[in-house]
């Protein structure tokens, strides 16, 4: 379950830009969850709801942003959507493919009071 | 090791008060950032002792202590190797590892389910990283978490059993594409299953076309000479990588 550290570590970041901008309360979390990050966003929205109690972010609400999967294929160079890393390119079915997007788990945006 | 760690005590808190109005900031920042922070210095305090540093994964029992007792047998007086041992709970790994003589220090995770950057930082401070040619983490069995934590390694080792089913790597693609190396171990027991050694390579190359894979047995030693060259050729480079810098 690493999602619950990753939420962990989303608190810690969102706290330490709260608290550099004299915030007293975080009113709202942004995030961004890539296709192929290997987060489950339904798991982060579980851990949020539990760690953020007795932090700046308790009673925020979280929106997440749900980031698709690019990759170009290193064989022919079609760029193609990917759902997973099981995938291959949609033009020639070689699996080299680099991942352009899709991996990132960041904290975007707040809001705060 | 660790400078920005976050070990140090917390600065105390401002207690004036200010008028805010509710606002938006942008903050943009991955949420491993911190660890990989981390993992950069320990790969920089790696490379000035030219340590060849690997971090080996893999689900609960596929062999990783059985394949260092082993190895670190094998190779004693031709490498010199130091041993970072992790798991949730108890230090049963780190004592079989001191049994062949190789220096060991245990990491516990408690409830953790995976090494992180900063676990390793710390951990290796009581070993003497100069004396050693690699160092050895051996992360918690677990096939999903540890694919996302950088230790400052080298390579990523991913260690397959063949009790296991050969999809794992379809399975928990994070991690086999992570890895630069599979080892797929306990080939001594093919005979006794039904186990489809070339289709779990495809599928491993599947997920990551440039893994390198060997099979292996640490009971019966086949396999075992391709892993020590491998070893041997990565602390080759190291060395010749850190003379041309
Ligand atoms: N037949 C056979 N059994 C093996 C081999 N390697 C390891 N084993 C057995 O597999 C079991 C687990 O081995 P360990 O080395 O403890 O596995 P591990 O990956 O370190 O386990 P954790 O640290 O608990 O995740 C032991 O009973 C070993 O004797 C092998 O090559 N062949
Ligand atoms: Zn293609
Ligand atoms: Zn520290
Ligand atoms: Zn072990």
């Amino acid at each position: 379950m690493h999602e619950l550290s990753l939420t962990q570590n989303l608190i810690e970041i969102a706290e330490e830009h709260a608290r550099r901008e004299n915030a007293t309360v975080i009113t709202s979390v942004t995030m961004e969850i890539g296709a192929l990050s290997g987060v489950m966003p339904e798991a982060v929205e579980f851990a949020f709801e539990a760690c953020t109690k007795n932090t700046l972010a308790e009673g925020a609400s979280l929106e997440i942003r749900h980031i698709p999967a690019l990759g170009r294929c290193q064989k022919c160079g079609q760029e193609c959507e990917m759902e997973s890393l099981l995938d291959g390119c949609s033009a020639c079915g070689s699996y080299a493919l680099d991942i352009l997007k899709g991996q990132e788990m960041a904290l975007i945006e707040l809001e705060i009071d | 090791m660790c400078t920005d760690c976050g070990c140090a005590p917390p600065q105390p808190e401002h207690d004036h008060k200010h008028d805010h109005a509710s606002r938006k900031i942008r903050v943009e920042e991955n949420l491993l950032a911190k660890n990989q922070r981390l993992a950069m210095a320990n790969r920089a305090s790696f490379a000035a002792h030219q340590l060849f540093v690997l971090n080996l994964v893999s689900s609960p029992g596929s062999g990783k202590t059985s394949i260092l007792e082993r190895t670190l047998t094998d190779l004693k007086g031709k490498i010199s190797f130091t041993v970072l041992e992790g798991d949730q709970q108890t230090d049963n790994d780190a004592e079989r590892i001191a049994a062949t003589g190789a220096p060991v220090k245990q990491v516990n995770t408690g409830a953790g389910c995976h090494l992180d950057a900063h676990m390793v930082g710390h951990g290796v401070e009581g070993l003497d990283l100069a004396a050693a040619d690699i160092l050895m983490i051996e992360n918690v069995g677990n096939l999903v978490c540890p694919a996302s934590f950088d230790l400052g390694e080298d390579h990523k080792v991913a260690v397959l059993s063949v009790t296991e089913g050969e999809d794992k790597p379809l399975k928990y693609p994070q991690m086999f594409q992570a890895a630069d190396l599979m080892l797929i171990n306990k080939i001594d027991l093919l005979p006794y299953l039904r186990f489809d050694i070339e289709g779990c390579k495809a599928f491993a190359r599947q997920v990551n076309p440039q893994i390198k894979i060997i099979e292996l047995s640490c009971h019966s030693g086949d396999g075992m000479t391709e892993w020590y060259d491998w070893l041997k050729a990565g602390v080759a480079g190291k060395r010749r990588l850190v003379s041309s810098l």
